[in-house]
């Protein structure tokens, strides 16, 4: 095992941790260990969305009437928002694998701020519903709604605020991820942090993208 | 189980069999049994075997490098895997026979509530005992007023949970007059032990006569023997005491016209009329040091069983 | 002279002795409280789970106290609900779940892969601290008026019934749950990615296997649980209708959210035992394991399969009739590669040279126990005849005898098994035999007359109940009695060993997975440089 990368000459040692042999095997548990999380993540996700189905399935009317208080355009802006955010992440990933630290910092600054975008437009949407009296559950003052608008709504804030606690935390993390790679930490061989929280990011994005129909778009 | 014919029988496995089901559900019992018997004897027979044959003599033992013999892997797969699909197969037949009510059943509505049961006849009988007629098919349509319940008979081996919201169905046909338990099976609050009423299993020509008198409590019952009934079967007891012992309500000995004190600061005297609001709306005032947990009773007891709760009430203050 | 086999590379090895252990390596509370070593991680896990593992038994002292008689004795009837609760959430929350893997598994699965640490130290230590975090909402919980929900919190009781502190316990179950997330996480990827020279697949101990089948489920059910519990707390809190019907919500929904994880969570429970007692038997007969690869996949599979049987918990719940059948069936399934494993222990002792050391007392207590235990789900898995068991005292001595006669009695034999490598002193065996014993007897007699009242039809969870069940409950809370008398003799015996222990060699029993072959205690990085494996961990006998 050589201490230097071949093409980059950049010091291994420096990154690599003393239990591991070598950074290809530091790098491939990295990753491994992300994606056995982002498992992990998946199935929360997944019993929330199994919760979701279940009041789908029964109460179906009380579904195809409460969306309609649900802004469908707010919900469209922050998919694209998203996405784009998701795009800028990948670009900022690009960035470390290539040594192009400058690309790196920009392009996380930049999916900072429009994660930060998101939750402006999140913020407006759900002062928008207080306003109404569209409270979470046995808080539910809002307009008549057929059936149990309290289930809709609560599922509603649950899952879009389990949804916002993880946009919430990926920021905290990419904010410090930004400040590590304005001190040059990152580069060809030392990027699987970088990597993983973006992998972390699209999961995110992957979700809202779930959610939106599901929430917005009923029919 | 007579509740008298205690004690001595304890080294037994099932309870007496008191329904159709009974005989089937112990001969599945009975011959898992018995298969475990044999597959624990041989386990714990070749363990104990070995461990006397193949003891260490020296430090020096040579052992053979044994790593696996697939004849021996697929006969101890194979074998059990068959007497598991046996057994699956008789629980399953048995189930379906669970699950089919007959279309000739007597009708019986349960309400499960915090901490009593009680049965509903298509007669208008309300009760706190389940009375049947012997060789009759019964069905039991159950729901409950709070959290889940469970309504069990080990005699008749029938379970099923009672929920708040919907209505789940069970039956049996009792094979033999009797008396047994009702216990509630699925745990629900500080009384949940004592959640039990009574089952009677009585001839035709009994249970006609308890339907004619009005389920035991008809107008010839002088009313405090009626209100006393009452309190045992509807669930009062599970809560308020006769000895002056505080439960999860005020006890009821010396209540009858003494001072109140409630919650929200105000007072009353118990007397009749307040006691009749404490039966039908219970939670409007609540004495100090309890919570509002009782169900009302509107619409459950009728005028005259609620003078008979007073009466009972006024005959135990003292 | 099973270590004739020199693995360790020559250069490094002569260092041998000279470096200090792990224990005296680095000194101070704070030396611990930081440390990133799986070992010192490891112990701090054995010597929390041990702590909780008095706390869980006390309480279930004071329960089989209260029910020496059908009368009231003791405690109120609220009393006794949170004492069975509390006994339930403490025991299978922060004793059960973490007990082997994140004290004996973190402390060996590197050892015994030939690595000097887990994948993921610094997350390790997180989990250990995330765990002491949701210890803490318990303990919180047991001072501010504690829990009377059962610990399987159904609904609607625990979202609008109960007065106790569900959110705090809830919560910190909540919080428990990403401890074990993480411990499976790191254990997996250590597994794949980091395992010494040599050392293939098929050449891991099966106590490894069995970590790596545990640690899959950790990472795939206990997420579900999270949600879970987080819908719970959000029903409580804020009525969103999804659990309670008053509300709008359902029950049902509740069981099939709460069983989905909490039947997986069963094998993350038993796994890890089955694990241990494959060391324990091939060990002490000094042999092969009979079907390395029939025990090794049976773990899999079980937990795999694992995961489509949670519906067998509410077969009379009020679920539909048909899906009961296929969780009956899928039960069944589910059985046969455990009694598989139970067949290869047996068959491996044959022609062995067996050796009757504590840890083998154990081994042997744990084939008996776990039998019945195994067997009498045969009962409970059958449609008609779970009708009359579910929610009786039969399922309470069934799970009992498998949790407790499994798990915690492998587990004890594990820590018999490698005090001596992790203290480096050896302990009375006569003192630890007399430990098992005791908690032999008492266990059988405490929970076998459990099955008899059960099938009588006692219900459990009660706090006063029919005279007709006397008897047996007093012969039951006796048995309890010298059961825990057992487990304080044992404990006494590692206390005395801790003491005044002989020193221990590297290789007392003779093993030869790696673990053995460094020093006892071990140094700080595991081995003096690295080292490979050359041969199975079973290849004993000619």
């Amino acid at each position: 095992m050589s201490s230097t990368s071949a093409n980059s000459g950049i010091d291994e040692k420096k990154y690599l941790a003393h239990h591991f042999q070598n950074m290809a095997q530091q790098n491939a548990s990295g990753k491994l260990g992300m994606w056995l999380f982002l498992g992990q993540e998946l199935l929360f996700f997944s019993g929330l969305f199994m919760a979701y189905f279940a009041a789908r399935y029964f109460y179906p009317e009380t579904f195809l009437d409460a969306h309609t208080y649900l802004d469908w355009k707010l919900g469209a802006l922050n998919t694209v928002v998203l996405l784009t955010s998701s795009l800028t992440m990948a670009l900022a990933v690009r960035g470390a694998q290539t040594n192009n630290n400058a690309s790196l910092v920009m392009n996380l600054w930049l999916t900072i701020i429009l994660a930060f975008v998101f939750l402006v437009v999140k913020y407006f949407e759900y002062t928008h519903k207080f306003d109404l009296g569209i409270l979470p559950g046995s808080f539910y003052a809002g307009p008549e709604i057929v059936g149990q608008p309290n289930v809709f709504f609560g599922l509603y804030f649950v899952l879009t605020g389990m949804h916002g606690l993880h946009v919430v935390i990926g920021i905290g993390v990419l904010i410090w991820v930004a400040l590590q790679a304005q001190k040059g930490v990152y580069n060809s061989v030392n990027h699987v942090f970088v990597e993983n929280v973006g992998l972390y990011w699209h999961l995110v994005d992957l979700i809202w993208i779930f959610l939106f129909p599901l929430l917005y778009l009923v029919k | 189980m007579n509740t008298n014919e205690t004690q001595s029988d304890i080294w037994r496995w099932m309870p007496d069999q008191m329904s159709t089901f009974a005989s089937n559900v112990d001969g599945l019992f009975y011959f898992i049994l018995i298969l475990c018997v044999i597959f624990f004897t041989l386990i714990v027979g070749a363990m104990v075997y070995f461990v006397v044959k193949f003891r260490r003599r020296t430090d020096q033992d040579e052992t053979p490098l044994i790593k696996g013999n697939h004849t021996i892997e697929i006969i101890w797969s194979v074998i059990p895997g068959i007497l598991l699909i046996a057994i699956f197969t008789w629980g399953f037949v048995d189930w379906m026979k669970l699950g089919t009510v007959p279309p000739n059943a007597l009708d019986v509505r349960v309400e499960g509530y915090k901490w009593a049961w009680s049965f509903v006849y298509p007669e208008g009988i309300v009760s706190g005992e389940l009375v049947v007629p012997v060789g009759k098919p019964v069905k039991l349509t159950m729901s409950s007023k709070d959290v889940l319940h469970s309504f069990y008979v080990a005699e008749f081996r029938i379970k099923r949970d009672v929920l708040p919201g919907r209505y789940t169905v069970q039956w049996f046909e009792a094979t033999d007059t009797g008396e047994h338990w009702v216990q509630c099976t699925e745990y629900c609050g500080t009384s949940h032990s004592k959640m039990i009423a009574k089952v009677k299993v009585v001839s035709q020509e009994e249970y006609d006569e308890w339907i004619s008198t009005g389920g035991g409590m008809g107008d010839d019952v002088p009313l405090a023997d009626l209100g006393k009934m009452l309190y045992e079967q509807r669930g009062c007891v599970a809560c308020h005491s006769l000895d002056g012992s505080k439960v999860v309500g005020p006890t009821f000995k010396g209540l009858y016209g003494v001072e109140r004190k409630f919650t929200d600061g105000t007072s009353a005297v118990a007397d009749d009329n307040y006691l009749k609001t404490a039966i039908l709306a219970p939670n409007d005032t609540v004495v100090e040091g309890f919570s509002p947990v009782m169900p009302s009773f509107q619409g459950q007891l009728n005028d005259r069983q609620i003078s008979a709760l007073i009466e009972f009430i006024k005959s135990v203050s003292q | 002279m099973f270590l004739s086999q020199q693995r360790t590379n020559s250069a490094a090895a002569d260092a041998s002795g000279s470096e200090p252990s792990y224990l005296t390596a680095k000194r101070g509370l704070m030396s611990w409280l930081v440390t990133v070593d799986h070992k010192r991680i490891g112990l701090m896990y054995l010597v929390s789970v041990l702590f909780f593992f008095l706390v869980g038994g006390l309480f279930a002292l004071a329960v089989r106290m209260e029910l020496f008689s059908p009368a009231e004795n003791y405690f109120s009837a609220d009393t006794y609900n949170k004492l069975f609760t509390l006994h339930g959430a403490v025991m299978v929350f922060l004793v059960i779940i973490p007990s082997i893997p994140a004290s004996l598994g973190n402390f060996f699965l590197p050892l015994m892969l030939g690595v000097k640490d887990v994948a993921f130290p610094k997350l390790n230590l997180l989990s250990f601290y995330i765990y002491v975090f949701g210890a803490c909402f318990f303990l919180y919980t047991l001072v501010s008026g504690g829990l009377d929900t059962g610990w399987t919190f159904y609904t609607p009781y625990s979202s609008s019934s109960s007065e106790t502190s569900v959110i705090s316990s809830t919560f910190g179950a909540f919080v428990l749950g990403f401890s074990s997330i993480l411990t499976g996480v790191n254990f997996i990827v250590t597994m794949h990615k980091m395992r010494a020279p040599g050392m293939t697949w098929t050449r891991m101990p099966l106590f490894l296997w069995s970590l790596y089948a545990t640690s899959v489920i950790q990472v795939l059910a206990t997420p579900v649980l999270a949600i879970t519990l987080l819908l719970l707390i959000a029903e409580r809190t804020l009525g969103i209708g999804i659990f309670d019907p008053a509300m709008g919500g359902d029950p049902v929904l509740y069981q099939h959210f709460f069983w989905f994880y909490s039947h997986p969570a069963v094998y993350i429970m038993i796994l890890p035992g089955f694990g241990v007692i494959s060391e324990l038997i091939t060990i002490n007969s000094r042999k092969h394991i009979f079907g390395y690869k029939a025990v090794a996949i049976s773990s899999v599979s079980i937990a795999v399969i694992g995961f489509l049987v949670w519906g067998h918990h509410m077969f009379v719940s009020g679920q539909s009739e048909f899906i009961s059948v296929f969780f009956s069936f899928l039960t069944y399934a589910v059985g046969l590669p455990t009694a598989i494993k139970v067949f290869s222990w047996v068959a491996t002792m044959y022609k062995g040279s067996i050796t009757l050391t504590t840890p083998m007392w154990y081994a042997l207590s744990f084939l008996f126990l776990f039998s019945i235990g195994g067997l009498t789900g045969l009962f409970l898995g059958a449609l008609s005849v779970d009708v009359h068991l579910h929610d009786t005292y039969f399922v309470v001595a069934h799970f009992h005898y498998v949790m407790m006669g499994g798990t915690i009695i492998a587990f004890i034999g594990g820590i018999h098994h490698w005090w001596p490598k992790m203290t480096g002193k050896m302990y009375n065996s006569a003192m630890g035999n007399l430990g098992c014993f005791l908690t032999f007897v008492g266990f059988n007699v405490t929970f076998f007359s459990q099955f008899l009242m059960g099938s009588q039809g006692m219900p459990r969870r009660y706090y006063t109940y029919l005279e007709q069940y006397e008897t047996l409950h007093v012969i039951s809370t006796i048995g309890s009695q010298v059961l825990g008398l057992g487990l304080f003799v044992t404990l006494f015996c590692f206390i005395h060993s801790l003491m005044a222990g002989k020193k221990a060699g590297k290789n007392p029993w003779g093993g030869l997975s790696m673990e053995w072959e460094t020093e006892s205690p071990p140094i700080e990085h595991n081995f003096h440089g690295q080292p490979v494996c050359e041969r199975g961990p079973y290849d004993y006998g000619k």
